[in-house]
């Protein structure tokens, strides 16, 4: 098994402007997708975030630590929330995706995670 | 002077590659080691096959030495780093007992295949890896068949590769309800494999009768699993109605165009076997892309002399591929069919509108018009571009004589 992480990448412009009805469906939605990753053992970890506007980049690279308002990218679109799941293959993690999308509406970016390093290393 | 048996060495090892890498990615679940090993079996039957002649079944040979290659490295990775290894396996979730509906035809390049056409990869990176790992072609050759530099074609291959392994995507024949989807892709990379082969881009052997050959036997295997798909019958069709007149088609080094071509010479089993297709996908009625290539290709190998070519259906059907495929390299076949209908001037009117100035048979259907029009000193200069933006040496030949051909007064 392969843990991939699932992003949802939200249009910072548009996310304020969904509709709430759409809102609440797509959090019946959700709830649905995470139920039944939690029963098929697929779950490994999920959230959301909040608004871009609210990160914060830290940069303790040099001698004191430099603290600045974010986000880190420049971009309109950030990530708005992830699941990690358990998946046998790429396959089984795309079907994963695309159910999370539907129910998020939005699209998601699939990632594998590095395999975990021997115990013993 | 060069010893006449490695070049044989060689021709059996390309002929033998795709279902070697096919079989040891399957028992060792690792491209980079399936290729490496093969790499490693073509150096001993290069050192011993000279001395003892080929063996009488190389493939065999191949894959035993390869396989005994492929432990011995594993043996000495294992002792390094045991459990890193195991966890960069392919995944291959079949158990290699279990006879599956392919493994019955006796084939583990067609879930090779579909790895090398996962839709996660990149378009150009499917056909890339389908011809290096199942049609045995070197990077150069591909690189100079996608006209890119070969450094970037071996990034293109080396990347596709790592995702495979670190994505997992994995080794094995898709699900039924995903089947319809990715045979697509598939679909799409075949006829690819099959038209390298049928005008080598690159300027060896003008045809290369192994790719046409694996194209057509990878198309046969799936069309017995999908029998039901029209679009794969309609694909097996096409390619058996094109390689029929391979024979044909290049005589003294030349190329033959269709028109001028001894059609007592064409394979008249591969013409009755894709025409019988062909009538499946009509009897079928669910016209697609690769059936409606098929039924024009069985339009031709209809027509007793070229004089005799019913143009209209082939005009008709053309139009049909246009409402699916609005595409400039269909409006250029279609407007061959156009020039015998209504002449060569309503032909290059069309065909001058349509964008492939970088296109070889854009430059030689132009010169073939402009020749017939009597415009030859247009035609001389559109020969030239085709020569010019082709590397088939048989292609070049019969352009080359026909440019001859003219007289400038």
């Amino acid at each position: 098994m392969t843990q991939y992480m699932l992003t949802v990448h939200d249009d910072t412009e548009s996310v304020g402007k969904i509709p709430p009805e759409q809102m609440q469906q797509m959090f019946e939605d959700v709830e649905k997708f995470n139920t039944k990753l939690r029963e098929t053992g697929a779950w490994v970890f999920a959230g959301g975030l909040m608004p871009a506007e609210t990160a914060t980049v830290v940069d303790g690279t040099g001698t004191a630590p430099v603290f600045s308002d974010g986000p880190y990218l420049e971009t309109k679109e950030h990530i708005g929330g992830f699941w990690v799941v358990e998946a046998a293959d790429l396959d089984a993690a795309l079907e994963l995706a695309a159910e999370g999308s539907k129910a998020c509406q939005g699209k998601v970016e699939v990632r594998p995670f590095q395999a975990e390093p021997p115990a013993d290393a | 002077m060069i010893d006449p048996l490695a070049g044989e060495v060689e021709r059996v090892f390309r002929e033998e590659y795709g279902r070697l890498i096919a079989s040891l990615v399957r028992r060792f679940g690792d491209i980079d080691i399936a290729q490496d090993a093969a790499g490693e079996a073509l150096v001993a039957a290069l050192e011993k096959w000279p001395g003892s002649g080929v063996p009488p079944n190389p493939g065999g040979w191949l894959t035993m030495t390869a396989g005994n290659r492929a432990i011995d490295r594993i043996r000495r990775e294992q002792k390094r780093d045991e459990k890193h290894q195991a966890a960069a396996m392919m995944y291959d979730p079949t158990p290699h007992d279990s006879l599956g509906a392919f493994e019955s035809a006796g084939d583990e390049r067609l879930r090779l295949i579909f790895t090398c056409c996962h839709p996660a990869l990149a378009p150009e990176a499917r056909i890339a890896l389908t011809l290096r790992l199942l049609g045995g072609l070197t990077v150069a050759e591909i690189a100079s068949a996608f006209l890119v530099q070969e450094t970037t074609m071996a990034q293109r291959i080396t990347r596709a590769k790592a995702k495979i392994k670190a994505a997992r995507i994995p080794y094995r024949i898709p699900e039924p309800e995903d089947l319809p989807g990715r045979v697509d892709t598939v679909l799409a990379v075949l006829l690819l494999v099959f038209n390298e082969g049928y005008l080598s881009s690159a300027d060896g052997e003008p045809i290369r009768a192994e790719l046409t050959g694996e194209a057509i036997r990878l198309a046969r295997i799936l069309h017995e699993l999908m029998p039901q798909n029209m679009e794969v019958t309609g694909l097996l069709a096409l390619l058996l109605l094109t390689e029929s007149r391979r024979e044909a088609r290049v005589r003294n080094g030349e190329l033959v165009p269709l028109g001028d071509q001894d059609r007592a010479g064409w394979d008249r089993d591969l013409i009755v076997e894709g025409q019988a297709l062909v009538r499946q996908c009509l009897a079928a009625n669910r016209p697609g892309r690769y059936q409606i290539l098929a039924a024009i290709n069985a339009v031709h190998t209809d027509a007793r002399s070229a004089a005799d070519t019913d143009w209209a259906q082939v005009a008709a059907l053309y139009d049909q591929l246009t409402a699916i495929d609005p595409s400039p390299i269909v409006a250029l076949n279609r407007a061959v069919a156009v020039a015998e209908l209504d002449g060569p001037d309503v032909a290059l009117a069309i065909v001058d509108r349509l964008p492939l100035e970088s296109y070889h048979a854009w430059h030689a259907t132009r010169a073939e018009l402009l020749r017939r029009l009597g415009r030859t000193g247009e035609a001389m200069e559109a020969y030239d571009a085709a020569l010019a933006a082709t590397g088939n040496a048989a292609e070049r030949a019969y352009l080359s004589r026909r440019r001859g051909e003219l007289v400038i007064r």
